[in-house]
């Protein structure tokens, strides 16, 4: 069981850096703004499998890092993407 | 194998054929805001399905809530993170 | 599978940093930064390092994340004027092979390590029980080196200082930044709204725990930081004047403690830093939650940046 888990954490973070490949390439911010969202789902998913193919629970706190931080970043991406230049106070959310 | 091991064999590979799903639609897909949908809709649900194949492996009812709490708490930022992006998204290519 | 799950991450996260050295705009290159301190964080965490994850997904992957993405954008208006001063080929080549030797020494320095390493893990192992924590890098941080811990603060305090030195004289203890608006119907401001909570309980949590599992006071100060930055990007709360006295107040209030702690070890228990018998656990916890709130205003207001409106 730890096998499978430990493979299936492996595939995802395989699917992970599929999508990123695409993301990064992505013409335009809002393309690469996703990548803050993809890892953060994908790493989520790896770190809770990792938790319980090595029984190590504290992972699972890794992955509730994750989720926060991810959020966090794509904010901050967002914010980044939709200032206007000096003057002005930014888009409306 | 027991019947919760094939559970969880079972919900932890859906969940690895939604990313999967996922991958292929941000690779396949022609426009930011479809690709934007993939990503989200599908990453997200097959999270879902690993956090319900895991859940028969916890140890006690805190460390399932938690596990659930992480799966909420992912969903409401996908859902919020993603509407942002999609107004960036826009705001490149507004509607002809 | 583990090693194959080893090689992947190891790829990727090689992959990944090349790309950021190599993207055209800066906003992509701290797009990739992000993602690679978020690919470290499942490093660590392959590692055996959980602590050191944590402290690598919340600031690697968020807040300096954050940081190069403000700076990204204030840099904005100079980029074409950078890109066209970019220097010619035979530099450009010059500074890979330096790099490359670096690389390559550290690689060779790595590899012929002696096995095994020496280690104080088993003094370590052997004397936690004398600090009643059972975290062991809590116990190497808050007592067994608790002097670093205590002159990291203090550099911390240094770098926050270094960016309010960036202000404008006009603006000096003036508000950092400049003034955040969103739609307080939107989008931004119900997540700004509903996420800080949630996330000021996992940090708390993950600050608690830090005694007997991976956790502490500098991961659990990074998502408080995190979460009131949310706020004032979202425009729900907005930077206050440095010059408050409660800041400065707040600001010193942790080092103060962990020094004044110090101090009375001199007198009680014979060195700086050293606690007495059985008081160690107790002391170790005041100087926790005295740091915690002082770590977490110093690293907001050092990505709130240096202070540019200036105070009435």
């Amino acid at each position: 069981m730890a096998e499978f888990l430990a493979g299936a954490a492996g595939f995802v973070l395989l699917m992970v850096a599929l999508g990123l490949i695409r993301i990064l390439r992505g013409p335009g911010d809002a393309d690469r703004m996703m990548a803050a969202q993809l890892l953060g789902t994908g790493g989520i998913a790896v770190a809770l499998l990792l938790s319980a193919a090595t029984g190590i629970g504290a992972t699972v706190d890794v992955a509730l890092t994750l989720a926060l931080l991810a959020a966090f970043a794509s904010v901050a991406f967002f914010k980044s993407a939709t200032d206007a230049p000096a003057g002005d106070a930014g888009d409306r959310g | 194998m027991s019947l919760v091991d094939l559970f969880t064999v079972v919900a932890v590979g859906a969940g690895g054929f939604f990313f999967l799903a996922g991958s292929v639609g941000l690779l396949r897909f022609p426009d930011a805001l479809t690709r934007l949908h993939a990503l989200t809709k599908a990453d997200n649900l097959g999270l879902g399905l690993v956090v319900l194949g895991l859940l028969p492996r916890v140890d006690g009812v805190l460390g399932g809530l938690k596990l659930i709490a992480i799966w909420l708490l992912a969903l409401l930022a996908s859902g919020a993170a993603s509407q942002l992006i999609a107004r960036v998204a826009r705001r490149a290519n507004p509607p002809a | 599978m583990i090693d194959a799950l080893n090689a992947v991450l190891a790829l990727l996260v090689l992959g990944l940093a090349v790309w950021t050295v190599v993207a055209r705009s800066t906003f992509a290159a701290a797009v990739g930064f992000v993602a690679y301190g978020m690919l470290l964080t499942l490093a660590w965490v392959q590692l055996q390092s959980v602590d050191v994850a944590l402290t690598e997904g919340a600031i690697g992957g968020g807040l300096t994340g954050a940081m190069l993405i403000a700076a990204a954008s204030r840099l904005r208006g100079t980029e074409a004027a950078a890109r066209a001063e970019r220097p010619g080929l035979p530099i450009r080549l010059a500074a890979a092979l330096v790099a490359a030797c670096v690389a390559a020494a550290l690689a060779i320095a790595v590899v012929s390590l002696p096995d095994p390493a020496p280690t104080l893990a088993y003094e370590t192992a052997d004397n936690l029980a004398a600090t009643g924590v059972g975290n062991p890098l809590t116990g190497v941080l808050l007592a067994f080196r608790a002097m670093d811990t205590l002159l990291e603060a203090i550099v911390v305090l240094f770098a926050m200082i270094g960016v309010w030195s960036l202000a404008p004289d006009r603006a000096w203890g003036g508000r950092p930044g400049r003034v955040q608006r969103a739609d307080p119907d939107g989008i931004l401001a119900y997540l700004a709204r509903v996420l800080p909570p949630i996330g000021i309980v996992v940090a708390v949590y993950i600050f608690w725990i830090g005694a007997d599992l991976p956790g502490g006071k500098f991961q659990g100060a990074s998502i408080l930081a995190a979460m009131w930055l949310l706020a004032v990007m979202a425009g729900l709360a907005d930077a206050p004047p440095v010059s408050r006295k409660w800041i400065r107040f707040a600001l010193i209030g942790g080092p103060v403690v962990f020094m004044a702690i110090g101090a009375a070890g001199v007198v009680t228990a014979g060195a700086f830093l050293a606690y007495p018998d059985g008081l160690a656990k107790p002391l170790i916890k005041v100087i926790e939650w005295a740091l915690l709130p002082s770590l977490a205003l110093t690293l907001a207001l050092i990505l709130a940046g240096a202070p540019e409106r200036p105070v009435r």
